[in-house]
């Protein structure tokens, strides 16, 4: 029997809990935020946010010789009635308000995209129908930078749908308005030679709750960036993640929480599974309170079900308090094999070994698959999951 | 008539870099219809035993046979020993999030019988199974064991018993931890089982009191990794008065 090692949740072993008076989120990166790629060394994979990526299948995107292919990737929006699709140029002013980007990879996205896509919904529009942008690598490489915008008041919800081939650098913005409620998900469902590098920013208005799922399955490497900062009080993040790693994979989900705002709140909750020969996973949970945060609650938590020898994963929860004055703050990380004792209560019951198997994995998943809300992408997903285990089996 | 045999099991476990043998030579043979309570002090075996008839794979088979109407058990993997006819119900049943138990018993009533029960009829055949453990509705809809007070795993072991119908029916210590409510309502599903007729019951337990509610037909004292005295219902009267004292020296040296 394989020994099951669990790190409890709370357990700060492989994360921190720090009380600071100035925070080591921004301090530890190897440059500032900007929007000029020229601004960002050439990483070499020592720096703190670089560590765990393997800088040589980024096919150039780090050090400037990925060159735009001009096609190669198609982008189809599909929106109800109600929205604004919009391309624009580079000097459009809705571009880069939620958030600058932090390493190199988002920079050069931002200095090399030519048009970018804004789709807005004006204020008070509450949208029945889910926004759908496909995302149809065909080989190419591409720079992108996508905005999308909610009026006061207005609810949509929106689904990036990642599929094909292709060498992808995004930035991605989310701007809530007062009161607004959106909801993304984000879907890497890449082929497996695909490379996607990809900074998401959500700025929350006023009272405004923004719903994240990114959902991550294929490709070769992927690495996101989900982030958030509030522009007014009474803001409410939760984000969200799934993934499946398999044999060779990387796949990188490195979140920040900035509760820079009063009476705030954010829920992370990521669960990946792996299995195979160099399947590796990162999770990087970054939740900042910042002196004038007071009243905040936030609560972050990965969990890791490891299914085959040979996978590795890196959790690193972090959490830091420059304030005393806060509602809530906690983080939980913990990376399990699978329960021998599980199966063998399932087996023992006259299920199969592989059904046993499925049992398990699609109910590890389930409460986060339970709030995804759209039938259809909940289908593909299961089917997703059951699929990734068969080839196991 | 189904028959389980064990002969001369031996069982060891890897345990600190080191082999320990547990079970040293047990004898035992249980046919349908039949009750045996295996009595015995803490640590002489006796989960051991289920555990390694269920098919365990902390456990290793160092010598014996076991077989079912002639099969051989101890060849087939945990799952097939379920689907012959061998019912473990655990002393700790395990948790596992996010399958719920309804999913969880169409998914093992489909393995155990071959074929999906048929929707309508599974549905009343669940329900009034679970009226009779006096289990609420909505315990279906939890995940299976989560959360779940030391009663209501112990009903939910006997609601499977009761839904799946072994052959040999191998209860640990399911009267550990149970009130008397609970334990009355636990011991009349398993009397429900046993009054059918089709079930041999392989009772384990530390302790008389089951005994009240669930009549055996035999008894067999279970000390230092072997059955050491074998008798009727009136042994554990004895075991009752006098406990495991005579037992535990006699076991060790022995």
């Amino acid at each position: 029997m394989a020994e099951a090692q669990n790190i409890p949740a709370g357990s700060t072993t492989a994360g921190s809990i720090a009380v600071a008076a100035e925070s080591t989120v921004a301090t530890r990166m190897s440059a500032p935020p900007s929007f000029d790629v020229a601004d960002f060394p050439v990483p070499h994979g020592r720096e703190e946010e670089w560590r765990f990526t393997p800088l040589e299948r980024l096919r150039g995107l780090h050090d400037g010789t990925a060159v735009a292919t001009g096609d190669g990737l198609r982008v189809e929006v599909s929106a109800p009635e109600g929205v604004t699709t919009e391309t624009v140029g580079r000097d459009d002013a809705r571009l880069g308000r939620a958030g600058t980007p932090v390493d190199r990879v988002a920079a050069q996205a931002y200095s090399s995209f030519e048009k970018a896509s804004v789709i807005t919904v004006a204020k008070e529009t509450v949208l029945t129908e889910p926004i759908r942008i496909a995302v149809h690598g065909e080989g190419g490489t591409a720079f992108a930078h996508q905005v999308v915008e909610l009026g006061a008041f207005a609810e949509a919800v929106v689904v990036i749908d990642h599929t094909g081939d292709a060498v992808l650098a995004a930035n991605v913005d989310f701007v809530l308005g007062d009161g607004a409620k959106l909801t993304v998900v984000s879907i890497q469902d890449w082929a497996e030679k695909a490379v996607h590098v990809a900074q998401h920013n959500a700025l929350l208005g006023r009272d405004s709750s923004f719903k994240s799922v990114v959902v991550t399955f294929g490709g070769d490497v992927v690495r996101l960036h989900p982030r958030v900062s509030y522009a007014g009080t009474g803001g409410e993040a939760e984000l969200f993640g799934l993934y499946f790693t398999e044999r060779g994979q990387h796949q990188e989900h490195r979140l920040l929480v900035d509760h820079n705002t009063p009476h705030c709140k954010s829920n992370v909750a990521y669960k990946g599974a792996l299995q195979g020969e160099d399947a590796h996973a990162v999770w990087i949970g970054d939740v900042l309170i910042q002196a004038a945060a007071e009243g905040t609650d936030t609560y972050e938590m990965n969990r890791n079900l490891v299914l085959t020898d040979g996978a590795r994963v890196d959790s690193v929860p972090n959490l830091e308090i420059e304030t005393g004055e806060i509602a809530g703050a906690g983080h939980a990380s913990a990376t399990g094999r699978f329960d021998d004792e599980q199966l063998f209560y399932l087996m023992a019951r006259g299920i199969p070994e592989a059904e046993a198997r499925r049992l398990v994995v699609r109910g590890f998943f389930a409460e986060l698959v339970q709030q995804i809300g759209l039938p259809d992408v909940e289908e593909r997903l299961i089917a997703k999951i059951e699929a990734e285990l068969e080839a196991s089996l | 008539m189904a028959t389980l045999e064990i002969r001369d099991l031996h069982v060891s476990v890897e345990a600190d870099n080191a082999t320990k043998e547990i079970l040293k030579g047990v004898d035992l043979t249980v046919k349908q219809g039949e009750t045996h309570a295996i009595m015995g002090p803490n640590g002489s075996g006796k989960s051991t035993l289920a555990y390694s008839l269920a098919g365990h794979p902390k456990y290793t088979i160092t010598g014996g046979t076991v077989t079912l109407d002639g099969e051989d058990v101890l060849e087939m993997s945990v799952d097939e020993r379920a689907r012959a006819g061998v019912f473990l119900a655990m002393q700790y049943p395990v948790e596992v999030p996010g399958v719920s138990v309804s999913n969880f018993l169409r998914t093992s009533a489909t393995a155990t019988r071959g074929e999906a029960p048929k929707l309508r009829t599974w549905v009343k055949e669940v329900k009034e199974a679970m009226e009779r453990l006096s289990m609420d509705p909505s315990f279906a809809e939890r995940n299976v064991n989560e959360g779940f007070s030391g009663g209501e795993k112990k009903r939910h072991e006997i609601l499977q018993l009761e839904l799946l119908k072994p052959k040999i029916a191998i209860l640990d210590e399911t009267d550990s931890g149970l009130d008397v409510d609970a334990l009355r309502i636990v011991s009349e599903g398993v009397n429900r089982v046993r009054e059918s007729g089709e079930v041999g019951t392989l009772l384990i337990t530390h302790y008389t009191r089951i005994l009240r509610y669930i009549k055996p037909d035999h008894v067999h004292v279970f000390a230092g990794g072997r059955i050491v005295e074998s008798g009727g219902p009136e042994l554990a009267d004895k075991l009752e008065s006098e406990g495991y004292v005579a037992y535990t020296k006699t076991g060790t040296s022995a």
